[in-house]
């Protein structure tokens, strides 16, 4: 087998020509001379996360998520290009290098983790499955399910997770499963099913698009752990910490009070850690070693604000979705959201 | 003249009672006694098909028309109001109506698509009517200068600010995947159909594999492939776009169907064609280009217009793997909150059936027409 | 120059030109330069494959297969729990990909043959039905229809609670149609067996009643003979050992029935809309078989004193099944891929199940979409080898 794709490697090399030697170039490098990051999102559309706007403009967390590391290569959160990709596409996306970066609300798990050869870089948002019903039903508590028939997109995390969870408990149900959430909506919505399950935050978006949103009711159980996060590919250590830092640094603005409309006025703060956050002071560099400038930091904020203030727009109070920040509060508020200091 | 008396002759002296007038064949009761009520099963058929009409026709013009809320800026024109029943809701159509024809095309850059779908109707007029001139020159320039001047238009660069393909939607990507296709699967196609009428056993069996294998299996699998395996088969870093993806997908898709089509018109030249091309002593690529390709292509472009309804059609499983076609567009809307009623799902379903059907039915008229006007030529 | 020299030039010459201009010798020729570039394409895109699958870390294999596949399918028509692994998941899905295509085929074709009849009707109100159907339904994308359907089935239904009993503990709601599941008992075997029995047996009787018509001009009921045969045979056996069946009657337990089999509105909203598209292509293909028949045939029948009925199954149909085979082919074969389109509206079938669920779950695009791909490959193969067969039995056998 081995001796077989040596020589089909060697058959291959009089083919391939040139075109192998631009693998070993770093993904810093490879965005650099192109101009513009390739991120990869919800390519059906998740409001708050991943969508684009009438006019075509993509909007929510994640594309914060992407906009954030464009502002940190480039000083510039525009530079950045989305492709839509549906569930089934996303990690083949990153894995082809077709994206050079994949935040499309994906949870990270051991498998995907270590067997796809990608590596999460970090959470964005702390995320757990739910249930929705319809309140006809009279069900108050997840444990009432048994029997019900459920609608699930497919390929999801949430498919098996439902299953673990009825299993577990002994219940019995139906999955109807559908390929797209557009389809799984629309069958709750007619009736198709009893109960609806998705991540917790997907669950109140949906709610408001049905015919009779206050008919369905998100019930209090969360049947799972669902952090999602950005990915990268395997083995490009340089770029990984990139994209972690630049999440990194936006948690960090948030802690110490820096927001996009008041970064100019904090580069004169005296607070050392803001000082190293924003690149301010002679020596104080610490985007150079990672490939970026000494403001990269700086750039992430200006161009897109602090991770509270992403939030609030995308997902918070400032949208339609209203959800609370709950796990996703910094840790010094009682939420998860913690990031190792910059020094 | 004289006369004949004999005992013989009957010779009736009273008039007959006359005879009730046949059923009349003209006007509408002999038409209905003819097409309608023939025989007891025709009755039979007929009443049961006048009670179906009877019973599903007006509720759906109440439903289509009269009921059917025409205006309005967002779901509360469509929502049922003190129990009336509310019907198609065209308003949401209408709201739509530019995401369904451009997707999320800029709006202040939608005159490029326009102009390119006028400028493809005006030329495809011209090649496909008979009796306009210069066809032939028509065909060359839609051939050539159109896919760069439309290329130019929809994507942008040289002056024109570039316009994503991820931002185009609607009937603007069912027309671009539709038309691709059937382009660039003509030349494969004859490449096949030639190859698979080769003498030559090698490429023979070449082309035969890949017609049965790309016929053999579903559009859907194939585009699954062409949108997650297609970037693992190139060199690392080679990156192409998705609508380019779905459309290298849907030519090959194509390709083999069209290769079957064209080998029918390819064994209805007489072989004395091929003959005589042999005898003037042309090559084989000489003979197939100047004798037996025009006359098999005219033959098969009845062939060819149906390939292109059937693909046509089959542009809306560009849905399933993201695409936003005609179809995906219009059912992305549903999941809109500002929108969302029961009524807004089947009028968006019938309208883009409407619109499919406009396109496939004037094709199959254009289809049937040139099939009519070639019979008359080469049959024997 | 001497004139010996130039022969000798010229022979040589002329010996380049013989092979140069050869057409075997060009044949083969290009065909190695074909082979050399099938050869290094192949090469070219599975070292790409490999190059990037090993970038990026992943295996290649089919190991996966075997893992526990942890997700539930609404459809399971052989055993399938949450602990299968995703071969069986992938049974589970070609299994159903084949029921859906089999009953489409039986509706499509009978459909099909009705609609296509129609439309040649004296009765002017159902040709023209029957053509307002044809050109609907063939102008319109199978998915749209799809969507449709399931949207039309899922509204007109009532929840299960509400459903509409029928006879027989059946059960008709948005749930699907619920109706008693048969157990066989002891014994029941042997009624499956006297099956093919009394097949054997019908076809000895069909065979035995036209040598007779040949020998002596009687004809015999041999179409209400088989049928009989069939159906009475196994179920004089059946009742003679006791009846060995028992139900499982469906309950309504909490949301849902509980017990008993059920046909999901995925499944009816799939078969209607691929047995309507499908039929609107049939009946076309129908129209011109019949069409294909000159009208000499069915008046020579008529002179003969052959019954109107008679007329189209001996004279008419056999004609036309000849003209109607072939085409009738590649529509089956059509179906059965296009029933694929599952996926969009949550039947569990092949593409839905493997090169969705666990397509998804196990990232092994490559394994996944290559077998399914493979799988569909086999079954047109399969449906174009049977209907060809077929065809070979009803082709004109010429003299």
């Amino acid at each position: 087998m081995r001796s077989n794709t040596f020589k089909i490697l060697l058959l291959g090399a009089a083919f391939v020509g040139a075109s192998a030697v631009t693998a070993s170039a770093g993904t810093l490098d490879e965005i650099k001379a192109k101009g513009f990051v390739q991120c990869g999102v919800n390519g059906t559309g998740l409001a708050g996360f991943g969508a684009p706007d009438d006019a075509g403009n993509w909007k929510g967390l994640d594309v914060d998520a992407c906009r954030a590391v464009a502002a940190a290569v480039f000083g510039d959160p525009s530079k950045v290009k989305f492709t839509g990709l549906s569930a089934k596409e996303r990690f083949t996306a990153l894995q082809s290098k077709e994206i050079d970066m994949l935040a499309r609300n994906s949870t990270n798990t051991m498998s995907r983790d270590t067997q796809l050869g990608i590596t999460f870089t970090g959470t964005n948002y702390y995320d757990g499955q739910g249930f929705m019903v319809k309140k006809s039903l009279g069900v108050s508590s997840a444990k009432d399910l048994n029997g019900a028939s459920v609608c699930v997109q497919s390929g999801t995390t949430t498919e098996l997770n439902l299953a673990d969870y009825f299993k577990s408990n002994g219940m019995t149900f139906n999955a109807v499963v559908f390929e797209k959430q557009e389809e799984a909506d629309a069958a709750y919505d007619s009736g198709r099913c009893d109960a609806y399950t998705t991540d917790a935050s997907g669950l109140y978006s949906i709610r408001l698009k049905m015919t009779n949103p206050d008919d369905s009711l998100v019930l209090p159980e969360i049947i799972s752990k669902e952090p999602l996060g950005p990915a990268v590919r395997q083995g490009d250590d340089q770029w990984e910490s990139i994209v972690r830092w630049t999440h990194y640094a936006m948690l960090i603005a948030e802690e110490f009070g820096v927001t996009q409309a008041n970064v100019d006025e904090m580069k004169t703060s005296e607070n050392p850690e803001v000082q190293r956050l924003l690149g301010v002071g002679e020596g104080v560099d610490f985007g150079t070693p990672v490939g970026l400038s000494k403001e990269w930091a700086y750039n992430v904020i200006k161009g897109v604000g602090n991770y509270g203030e992403s939030f609030e727009r995308n997902v918070g109070e400032g949208s339609p979705l209203k959800i609370a920040r709950g796990l996703n509060a910094l840790w010094s508020k009682g939420g998860l959201q913690y990031a190792p200091p910059i020094r | 003249m004289s006369r004949i008396e004999t005992d013989t002759v009957f010779v009736r002296r009273d008039f007959l009672e006359p005879e009730a007038p046949p059923p009349s064949l003209g006007g509408f009761p002999g038409w209905a006694r003819k097409n309608l009520f023939s025989s007891p099963l025709n009755i039979v058929i007929s009443l049961l098909m006048l009670f179906v009409l009877v019973w599903t026709l007006p509720s759906l013009i109440r439903w289509l028309f009269i009921d059917a809320v025409w205006t309005g800026t967002d779901r509360e024109a469509c929502l049922p109001k003190n129990g009336e029943p509310v019907g198609a809701c065209w308003a949401f159509v209408n709201a739509k109506l530019a995401q369904f024809t451009f997707g999320s095309y800029p709006a202040d850059q939608r005159w490029r698509p326009s102009l390119v779908m006028i400028l493809f109707f005006v030329g495809l007029a011209w090649v496909a009517i008979p009796k306009l001139p210069r066809r032939r020159e028509g065909v060359w320039l839609m051939l050539t200068a159109f896919p760069v001047l439309t290329f130019w238009l929809l994507y942008g660069g040289l002056g024109l600010p570039v316009v994503e393909t991820s931002n185009w939607g609607g009937l603007l990507v069912t027309l671009v995947v539709a038309i691709t296709g059937i382009v660039a699967s003509l030349p494969l196609g004859i490449l096949l159909a030639l190859g698979r009428r080769s003498k030559l056993p090698f490429i023979k069996i070449v082309s035969v594999v890949f017609i049965e294998v790309w016929r053999g299996v579903p559009l859907i699998t194939v585009l699954f492939m062409a949108s997650v395996m297609l970037p693992l088969f190139l060199p690392t870093g080679v990156n192409f776009d998705k609508l380019l993806r779905a459309l290298i997908g849907v030519a090959l898709f194509t390709g083999a169907y069209m290769a079957e089509t064209i080998r029918g018109g390819l064994q209805a030249i007489p072989k004395g064609q091929y003959e005589g091309a042999a005898s003037l002593g042309l090559s084989y690529w000489q003979s197939m280009r100047l004798i037996i390709l025009p006359q098999a292509l005219k033959i098969v472009i009845p062939g060819i217009v149906n390939s292109f309804i059937s693909l046509f059609k089959d542009t809306s499983l560009v849905m399933i793997i993201g695409l936003y076609d005609l179809l995906g567009s219009i059912q992305r809307n549903f999941s809109d909150a500002s929108w969302s009623t029961p009524s807004i799902a089947p009028t968006g379903l019938i309208f883009a059936a409407a619109v499919f059907w406009v396109f496939c039915f004037s094709m199959s008229r254009y289809s049937m027409y040139m099939e009519r006007k070639l019979n008359t030529g080469h049959k024997r | 120059m001497t004139l010996r020299d130039k022969t000798a030039d010229d022979s040589s010459r002329s010996w380049v030109r013989a092979v140069l201009y050869d057409a075997t010798i060009r044949g083969w020729v290009f065909q190695g330069l074909v082979l050399i570039f099938l050869v290094l394409f192949s090469a070219w895109v599975i070292h790409n494959t490999a190059a990037n699958l090993r970038a990026a870390n992943i295996p290649f294999g089919f190991d996966f297969l075997n893992m526990r596949a942890g997700f539930d399918i609404s459809q399971k028509p052989i055993n399938y729990t949450l602990d299968s692994s995703h071969a069986q998941a992938f049974k589970v899905g070609l299994i159903n990909t084949i029921i859906l295509s089999a009953l489409g085929i039986v509706f499509a074709t009978i459909i099909g043959f009705v609609v296509g009849i129609s439309r040649l009707s004296g009765n002017w109100l159902l040709a023209r039905a029957a053509t307002v159907y044809v050109e609907t339904l063939r102008n319109v994308p199978l998915l749209l229809q799809l969507l449709f359907w399931y949207k039309a089935v899922l509204s007109v239904l009532p929840g299960p609670r509400q459903g509409y009993m029928l006879p027989f503990a059946t059960n008709l709601s948005n749930r699907g149609l619920t109706m008693p599941r048969p157990i066989p008992g002891a014994g029941f075997d042997i009624v499956l067996w006297i099956v093919p029995v009394a097949v054997v047996l019908a076809w000895a009787v069909a065979r035995w009643a036209r040598r007779r018509q040949v020998a002596t001009g009687q004809s015999f009921p041999v179409f209400r003979a088989s049928l009989g045969l069939i159906i009475g045979l196994p179920l004089v056996v059946f009742l003679a050992i006791g009846a060995p069946l028992t139900f499982e009657y469906p309950e309504l337990k909490g949301f849902n029935f509980v017990g008993g089999m059920v046909i999901h509105p995925e499944l009816t909203a799939m078969l209607l809309g691929i047995s309507l598209y499908t039929a609107s292509f049939i009946a076309e293909t129908v129209r011109a078989g019949i069409l294909a028949v000159s009208t000499g045939q069915s008046e020579a029948a008529f002179s003969l004193g052959l019954r109107p009925s008679q007329t189209m199954r001996l004279i008419i149909v056999p004609q036309a099944m000849r003209v109607i085979i072939p085409p009738l082919t590649s529509q089956y074969l059509n179906l059965t891929k296009n029933s694929s389109l599952a996926l969009a509206i949550g039947y569990p079938d092949l593409v839905a199940v493997f090169a969705g669920s666990t397509l998804n779950i196990t990232g092994h695009a490559i394994e996944v979409i290559a077998i399914t791909m493979a799988v569909y490959l086999a079954l047109s193969l399969i449906t174009a080898a049977l209907m060809n067969w077929f065809n070979s039995r009803v082709a004109l056998v010429e003299r």
